[in-house]
C-alpha cells in the first residue's frame, strides 16, 4: 500500500519538472492530466480498512474531470488561440530545471522540521514534502511563464497539490465539500478558458506577459 | 583475482564498440563491419606514422596519451561483479570521477593546442555538457552508496557488492532513478546519440568528434582505445547499479557480462531509432538527469 | 430556513434571468429579488436564526453585520443599475472613453444573471460556519464577479479580469491549503474528528497543535488577503475597480472585500480561543500598516480617480486588518468601520459612475466643476469625500477614532503614529484630488449634452451618504450590542463590562465635536 502511494506521489514529483522542462503546450496540458489521473488513485489506498464507496465516488470523480474534462477545455483554447508552443519563458528551461531541483531539496528540507501532529496517519511520509514542492512548482509556472495557458496550467497544479495534501493526511472531508471544490475548480477552469478566448480574439496573442498597459 | 576485471575490460572493450555499431547496421538493414573491425583498426593505426602540425606544441602530442593512462587507471578501479577491482580504497569513486575529467581535459587542451576553430567549437561544447553531467554521476553514486552502507564515501568495489537482490527489493525506486540517471550521463559521457552523433562527417554537429579530428597514426589509435575503455567504464558503472550480485564470484562475472553486452545492444538501439537532440534539449536533458539523481539522494535521506 | 431563502433566492433569480427575455422584467427582477433579500435580512435582525443541522449555516453576530453591509448595498446598486442600464442600453455602439475605439457590453442579461449569482455567493460567505463552504463561497464570488467586470468588453478591462481572476483564484487557492492545514491541527484532539466547523473547532482548540494552526494562520491570511485587498497582494484591485462598471465596484469594494476579511476573521477567532491571539494579532497590524502606506503613496499622485477610490479601498482593509489585530476596543472599531466604510465606498463609486457618464473621462486632470454640472452629484462627492477620510460627523470619524484609541490604550505608540501619518496623507492626497473636481469652472464641450440627473442615479448614493451620517450621529442600541458580540467573538480581551460602557461611551460623544475635545471627555 504504502509502495504503490510512494510511487504515485513520485511520480507528481517527476511530472512537477517535466512540466517545467517542456515548451511545447500540448505536452503540458497532458502532462497536467496525467498528474491529475494518477492522484486520482490515491483516495482509493487512504483508510486502513480500503476504500469505502465514498472514496471510489470521489476518485471516479477526479479521474473524469481532470483527465478528460480538463484537457478537453484546455484543447479547446489552445486551438482557439492559435498557439503551439510558447517563445522563452521570463526563466529559460534549463534554469527552471534547476530551479526546480532547489524546490525539491527546500521542501524536504522544510518539511522535515515539521512534525505531524499525533494521531495523523499520512498515507506516506512523502505526502508533505511533494506536497510543498508540487505548490512551489505551480506558484514558478505562473509566475515565468508568459503564455496565459500555462498560467491555468499552473493553477491546475496548484490545485493537484492541495489536493495531495488533503487526501494524503487520510482528511475526511464530506462529499458535498469535495463535490463543492471540484465543482469550483471546475467552473474556473471554464471562466478561465472564456477569457483566454476573449484574449486571443482581442490582442491576437495570449501573451500576458504584454498585458500591461494598466498601471500606476 | 583482483586482476580480473582489469583484464576483461583491456581485452573486450572494443568489442563493445564493435557490437553497437553491429546494432545499428542490422537496423539500418545492412550487413555492417566485422564484430572485431574496431581491433583491426586500432592494430593499422598504431603501425602508421603520425603527422604533427607546426602550430601544434607538447600538448597536443600529450593529449592522447595522458587521456588513455588516465582512463587505464580508473579502469583499475572499476570492479566487475562482485568480483573486486585492482585498486580500492575509501572514497575511490571521487578519484575515478576526476580521472575521467583529466583525461577529458587533456583531450580539449589538445583540441584547443591546434588553433582550429571547429576543434574549439567542439572542446567549448563538450566542456559545457560534462559540466552538467558531472553532478549528476557523483550525486548518484552517494545516493546508491547511502543506500547501501550509510555513508555516501565508500569504495566502488562496496558499493557493488552491496547491490543485492534484498536491497532492490527495499529501495528499488532509488536504484532505478539512478540507472537512468547514469545511463543519461553514459550517453553524454561517450558522445552517443542523443548527444552527439558519432557517424556525422559534418564539423559543425560533432562535438567529441570533432577535438580529436587532427590526430594521427598512434595517437588515433590511442584516442580509440581509451574511447573503448571509457566505453566499458562507465558501462561497468551502470551494470553495477542494475544487476544484482549473489556473492557468488563466478556467477556475478558472468551476469555482469551479459549485462554489459545488454547495454550494448540497448545503446545501439537508442541511437537507432532516436534522432540527435538540439543542443539546447541536451542541456536540459543533462540537467534532467541531475534532477534524477538528486530526487533519488533526496529520497533516500527521506527513508 | 431563512438563511436558506437568503442564498437560494437570489441564485434561482439569477439563473431565471440569464433566460429571461424581457427587459423590463429582467430590471424589475433584479430589484425585486434585491427587496426580497434586504427584508430577508431585516428578519434576520429581528429575531436570531436557528443553524442549519450540522452547524454548516448559521447567523452569529459577526455574519449578520456583514450580511446586512451586503444587502443594504446590493439594493442600493441594484437601484442604481436600473438606471444604469438604460443608459447603456440607449448608447447602442459605444465609443471607448479613452482611446476612442467602439466596443460592445456583455449582453444585459448574463450581467443581471451574474450580479444576482453574486450576492447569492456573498450571502453564502456570510451565513456558513463550516470553513470548507466558506471557501466554496468565496471562490465562486470570485467567478459569478468576473464577468461583471468585464461589462466593457475591451483589452484595458479583459486585461483586469484576467488579472483578477488568476490573483485571486492563485491566493484563494492558499486559502484551501491554509483549511485543510486547520484540519490538520484540529485532528487528534478529544474525540477524532473536529470538523470544520467554526463552533466545535473553537470548543476543541486548547487541544489544537500550536505550530500547524499557526501556519494555518498565515495560508488563511495571505489566501483570503489576496481576495481582501491587503497589500502587498492587492495588485489586482486598482486595475479591476477602475474598469468595471461603477455599481460592480460599488459592491466589489463594499460587499466583497469584506466577505474576504470574513474569512481571515473567522481564522484569527480560533487563533484567539487557542491562545495564539499575539500571533494574529501581530500579523494582522503588519499588514493592515503596510496597506495603508502603500495606499497612501499611490493616492497623492493619482491620475485616476477610480483608480483613487480603489486604493482608498485598500487603505481602509488596512484600517480594518488594524483594528482586530489592536484588540480590545479596537475590534468593536473596526467593525463599525466596516459598516461605516462600505456605505461610504458605494456611495462614492455611484457618484463616480454619474461623473463618468456626465464628463466621458477618468482623468482627474479632466474634471472640473462638477458642483455645477451636476449639482446634488457634486455635494455627494464632497460629503462622500468628507466621509472617507474620517471627518465627523460622519460615521467613520467614529469608528478610526475608536481604533486610534485602542492603539494609544494598548501603548502600541508606533502603530498610532503610524496611523496618523497615513491618514494624514491620504487626506491630503484625496482633499487635493476631489476639491479640484468639484470647483471651478466646468470645461466647456465635455458637459453640453448632458441631461438632468435622474432619480435612479442619485437616490442610492444620496441614502447612503445620509446613513453614514446618521451612524455618526446615533449607533442604535441594537447594532450596537451586536457589533459588540461580533468583537467579544474575537476576543476583545477584556471583560464584557468594560467593553459595553467603553462603546456606549464612544458612541454617545459623537458630535462635532474635535478630536482633542474627544480625548479630554475619554480621560
Amino acid at each position: 500500500m504504502t509502495a504503490f502511494a510512494e510511487i504515485i506521489l513520485v511520480f507528481v514529483l517527476l511530472t512537477n519538472f517535466t512540466l517545467l522542462a517542456s515548451a511545447r503546450l500540448s505536452t503540458c496540458i497532458r502532462q497536467v492530466a496525467a498528474q491529475g489521473v494518477v492522484l486520482g488513485l490515491l483516495p482509493l489506498l487512504v483508510g486502513p480498512e480500503g476504500p469505502g464507496a465514498r472514496l471510489f465516488l470521489v476518485a471516479a470523480v477526479m479521474l473524469v474531470v481532470k483527465g478528460i474534462v480538463f484537457p478537453k477545455l484546455l484543447f479547446r483554447s489552445l486551438r482557439n488561440a492559435n498557439v503551439v508552443h510558447e517563445s522563452t519563458p521570463i526563466v529559460g528551461h534549463t534554469a527552471s530545471i534547476v530551479l526546480g531541483i532547489g524546490i525539491l531539496i527546500v521542501s524536504f528540507w522544510f518539511t522535515s522540521r515539521f512534525p505531524l501532529p499525533a494521531g495523523q496517519q499520512p498515507v506516506s511520509t512523502l505526502v508533505l514534502p511533494v506536497a510543498l514542492a508540487t505548490l512551489l512548482s505551480g506558484f514558478l509556472l505562473i509566475v515565468i511563464r508568459r503564455l496565459a495557458l500555462m498560467q491555468v496550467v499552473g493553477y491546475l497544479v496548484l490545485e493537484n497539490d492541495i489536493f495531495v495534501f488533503g487526501v494524503g493526511l487520510a482528511h475526511e472531508e464530506p462529499l458535498l465539500i469535495e463535490m463543492g471544490i471540484l465543482l469550483d475548480v471546475f467552473v474556473a477552469v471554464l471562466v478561465m478558458g472564456i477569457a483566454m478566448f476573449h484574449i486571443s480574439r482581442t490582442f491576437d496573442h495570449i501573451d500576458v506577459d504584454q498585458l500591461s498597459q494598466l498601471r500606476d | 583475482m583482483n586482476f580480473i576485471p582489469l583484464i576483461l575490460a583491456l581485452g573486450i572493450a572494443p568489442f563493445m564498440v564493435g557490437l553497437i555499431n553491429r546494432v545499428k547496421a542490422i537496423f539500418g538493414g545492412r550487413q555492417g563491419q566485422p564484430l572485431l573491425q574496431p581491433y583491426y583498426d586500432i592494430w593499422k593505426l598504431l603501425h602508421k606514422g603520425a603527422v604533427y602540425s607546426r602550430t601544434t606544441s607538447w600538448v597536443f602530442r600529450a593529449g592522447p596519451i595522458v587521456t588513455l593512462a588516465g582512463v587505464l587507471v580508473a579502469t583499475a578501479l572499476m570492479p566487475l561483479g562482485s568480483c573486486p577491482s585492482l585498486i580500492s580504497f575509501s572514497g575511490d569513486l571521487i578519484l575515478f570521477a576526476y580521472l575521467l575529467a583529466l583525461g577529458r581535459f587533456f583531450t580539449v587542451a589538445a583540441a584547443l593546442d591546434t588553433g582550429s576553430p571547429f576543434e574549439g567549437m567542439g572542446a567549448s561544447r563538450e566542456v559545457f555538457f560534462s559540466t552538467l553531467a558531472e553532478p549528476a554521476l557523483l550525486l548518484g553514486l552517494a545516493a546508491v552508496a547511502k543506500k547501501a552502507i550509510g555513508t555516501p564515501l565508500i569504495s566502488l568495489t562496496e558499493i557493488h557488492q552491496h547491490v543485492t537482490p534484498e536491497l532492490w527489493a527495499g529501495s528499488g525506486l532509488i536504484l532505478v532513478f539512478v540507472a537512468i540517471a547514469f545511463l543519461l550521463v553514459y550517453l553524454a559521457e561517450n558522445s552517443r546519440i542523443p548527444v552527439d552523433d558519432p557517424n556525422t562527417h559534418l564539423e559543425l554537429t560533432m562535438i567529441h568528434e570533432v577535438m580529436v579530428l587532427d590526430h594521427s597514426g598512434p595517437d588515433f589509435a590511442f584516442i580509440l582505445y581509451g574511447a573503448a575503455l571509457k566505453l566499458w567504464v562507465l558501462g561497468a558503472l551502470i551494470v553495477g547499479m542494475v544487476v544484482p550480485n549473489t556473492g557468488y564470484m563466478v556467477i556475478d562475472l558472468a551476469t555482469s557480462l551479459v549485462g554489459m553486452f545488454v547495454l550494448a545492444v540497448l545503446v545501439g538501439v537508442i541511437e537507432s531509432v532516436m534522432g540527435r537532440l538540439r543542443l539546447l534539449r541536451v542541456s536540459q536533458l543533462l540537467v534532467g538527469a541531475t534532477a534524477l539523481s538528486v530526487l533519488a539522494l533526496v529520497l533516500e535521506y527521506r527513508g | 430556513m431563512i438563511i436558506a431563502g437568503l442564498i437560494l433566492i437570489p441564485a434561482v433569480a439569477g439563473l431565471s434571468a440569464i433566460f429571461w427575455r424581457s427587459r423590463g422584467g429582467r430590471r424589475a427582477l433584479l430589484v425585486v429579488a434585491a427587496l426580497v433579500h434586504a427584508t430577508l435580512t431585516a428578519a434576520c435582525w429581528a429575531q436570531p436564526q436557528e443553524p442549519v443541522p450540522q452547524g454548516w449555516l448559521g447567523l452569529d453576530s459577526l455574519g449578520l453585520i456583514f450580511l446586512t453591509i451586503v444587502s443594504v448595498l446590493f439594493l442600493a446598486a441594484a437601484i442604481y443599475g436600473v438606471g444604469y442600464l438604460r443608459d447603456e442600453e440607449r448608447k447602442g455602439h459605444i465609443a471607448d472613453l479613452e482611446e476612442g475605439f467602439l466596443f460592445t457590453n456583455v449582453p444585459e442579461a448574463m450581467f443581471i444573471g451574474c450580479l444576482l449569482l453574486f450576492l447569492s455567493a456573498m450571502t453564502l460567505v456570510t451565513t456558513c460556519q463550516h470553513l470548507g463552504l466558506l471557501w466554496v463561497g468565496v471562490e465562486a464570488t470570485t467567478l459569478a464577479s468576473a464577468p461583471l467586470i468585464y461589462f466593457h468588453r475591451h483589452h484595458r478591462s479583459l486585461e483586469a479580469t484576467w488579472k483578477y481572476i488568476m490573483i485571486c483564484s492563485v491566493g484563494i487557492a492558499l486559502a484551501l491549503l491554509g483549511t485543510f492545514l486547520l484540519a490538520v491541527a484540529a485532528r487528534g484532539v478529544g474525540d477524532g474528528e473536529a470538523g470544520l466547523v467554526v463552533g466545535d473547532l473553537i470548543s476543541h482548540s486548547s487541544g489544537m497543535n500550536t505550530q500547524w494552526l499557526k501556519a494555518a494562520f498565515l495560508f488563511f491570511l495571505v489566501g483570503y488577503g489576496t481576495k481582501m485587498g491587503l497589500a502587498p497582494l492587492h495588485t489586482w484591485l486598482p486595475d479591476a475597480h477602475s474598469e468595471s462598471p461603477s455599481l460592480v465596484s460599488a459592491l466589489l469594494s463594499g460587499a466583497l472585500l469584506n466577505c474576504a476579511f470574513l474569512g481571515i476573521l473567522r481564522a484569527h477567532q480560533l487563533c484567539v480561543a487557542a491562545g495564539e491571539a499575539e500571533f494574529s494579532r501581530g500579523l494582522l497590524i503588519v499588514f493592515g500598516l503596510m496597506s495603508m502606506g502603500l495606499a497612501a503613496v499611490f493616492i497623492v499622485r493619482q491620475a485616476d480617480f477610480k483608480r483613487m477610490l480603489a486604493y482608498s479601498s485598500v487603505e481602509h482593509m488596512g484600517i480594518l486588518a488594524i483594528g482586530v489585530g489592536l484588540g480590545g476596543v479596537g475590534v468593536f472599531g473596526s467593525m463599525l468601520h466596516a459598516f461605516n466604510h462600505s456605505l461610504t465606498k458605494a456611495a462614492l463609486f455611484l457618484v463616480a459612475g454619474n461623473i463618468l457618464a456626465a464628463y466621458r473621462t477618468k482623468s482627474i486632470g479632466e474634471v472640473s466643476g462638477v458642483l455645477r454640472v451636476l449639482p446634488v452629484s457634486g455635494v455627494l462627492w464632497i460629503a462622500g469625500f468628507l466621509s472617507i477620510t474620517g471627518s465627523p460627523p460622519f460615521g467613520t470619524f467614529l469608528s478610526e477614532f475608536t481604533i486610534l484609541k485602542a492603539a494609544l490604550d494598548g501603548g502600541q505608540y508606533v502603530v498610532a503614529v503610524l496611523y496618523l501619518v497615513f491618514l494624514s496623507l491620504i487626506f491630503i492626497g484625496m482633499a487635493n484630488i476631489v476639491l479640484r473636481m468639484a470647483q471651478g469652472e466646468p470645461p466647456v464641450d465635455h458637459t453640453a449634452s448632458r441631461p438632468r440627473e435622474s432619480w435612479w442615479e442619485i437616490a442610492s448614493p444620496a441614502v447612503l451618504i445620509v446613513l453614514v451620517l446618521v451612524l455618526g450621529l446615533y449607533i442604535p442600541p441594537r447594532l450596537s450590542d451586536t457589533l459588540q458580540s461580533a468583537a467579544e467573538q474575537m476576543g476583545s480581551g477584556r471583560p464584557t463590562e468594560t467593553v459595553a460602557a467603553q462603546a456606549s461611551a464612544v458612541s454617545q460623544s459623537a458630535d462635532p465635536a474635535s478630536k482633542v475635545t474627544a480625548a479630554s471627555t475619554r480621560k
